[in-house]
């Protein structure tokens, strides 16, 4: 599956990386907390989540996120595109909530992230 | 941010960042930075990630619990070398600090994401070698290590 794949399924808008749809998307990640990102997560997963502020897009930058989604409606401001354009990771939005979201995804192939560190 | 390249063969990189009180951003975007630099310098994405949540965590944990502090990332050969140093109220029991789940962070910080007590334990986790030093009242000094293979030295000298 690609992000353009996981745009259609959630009907979500693109925030930013129109031209870097075609990654391809094996696993997701749902998460509301930095430091277990930063902990747990693989890279290559998509980051799904309802916290929008710029430490996000950080995280799955360091954390090598194919893609991040945020759940909820969430807006973004001026230090999140700062962080946004910086970081050059695909960001989608969504209406739908965390649990739908996942549970679409989930039901569409994307499979959960294995957990990294800490074993 | 100052960054010198470096010259012959030791150090072969040292970044350095002033840290302030509350300078929430400063923390993602010197690990962001400290990633680039580390994939241009051909390290593997193993210990790039590493050093990248290291210094993340790090450099956090000054900005939300000290006055003031600085962060250097020195790569030698052999290793990489993450250091924070601050002014502040210090840790008064740092084997209650190590403990996951354990914070003592603010409800703002938490409202951010952050303060889950999970920093100095992904910390520990992504380092091969990690010191802690602090006096309560005057500051902390943590140092952490990421060994580097010797192949992953060859094959930064065949660069």
């Amino acid at each position: 599956m690609t992000l353009r794949d996981v745009q259609d399924i959630l009907e979500a808008k693109v925030l930013y990386g129109e031209q870097m749809l075609d990654r391809e998307v094996k696993t997701g990640f749902a998460c509301d907390l930095v430091s277990e990102m930063l902990a747990f997560a693989t890279s290559g997963t998509l980051l799904i989540t309802s916290l929008a502020n710029p430490h996000v897009i950080h995280t799955a930058e360091v954390m090598d996120a194919v893609g991040v989604i945020f759940v909820g409606g969430k807006e973004v401001n001026s230090s999140m595109f700062k962080a946004i354009t910086s970081s050059k990771i695909p960001v989608l939005a969504t209406d739908h909530l965390l649990f739908k979201s996942c549970g679409l995804l989930f039901q569409h192939g994307i499979q959960g992230a294995k957990r990294g560190l800490p074993q | 941010m100052t960054e010198t390249a470096a010259r012959g063969d030791d150090p072969r990189l040292v970044i350095e960042y002033a840290i302030d009180e509350k300078d929430f951003l400063m923390a993602g975007e010197s690990a962001s930075k400290t990633k680039k630099a580390l994939q241009q310098l051909g390290l593997k994405p193993e210990v790039v990630k590493n050093t990248a949540i290291i210094v993340y965590e790090a450099a956090m944990n000054v900005v939300i619990h000290a006055n003031h502090g600085r962060l250097k990332i020195t790569i030698v050969p052999g290793e990489v070398f993450i250091l924070t140093e601050d002014v502040g109220p210090g840790i008064p029991d740092i084997d209650l600090a190590m403990q996951e789940g354990y914070s003592t962070a603010p409800q703002e910080i938490r409202e951010m994401g952050f303060g889950a007590g999970m920093g100095l334990p992904n910390i520990k986790h992504c380092s091969n070698d990690l010191k802690i030093k602090s006096e309560p009242g005057v500051g902390t000094t943590l140092e952490a290590r990421i060994y580097l293979t010797q192949k992953e030295d060859v094959r930064r000298d065949e660069r």
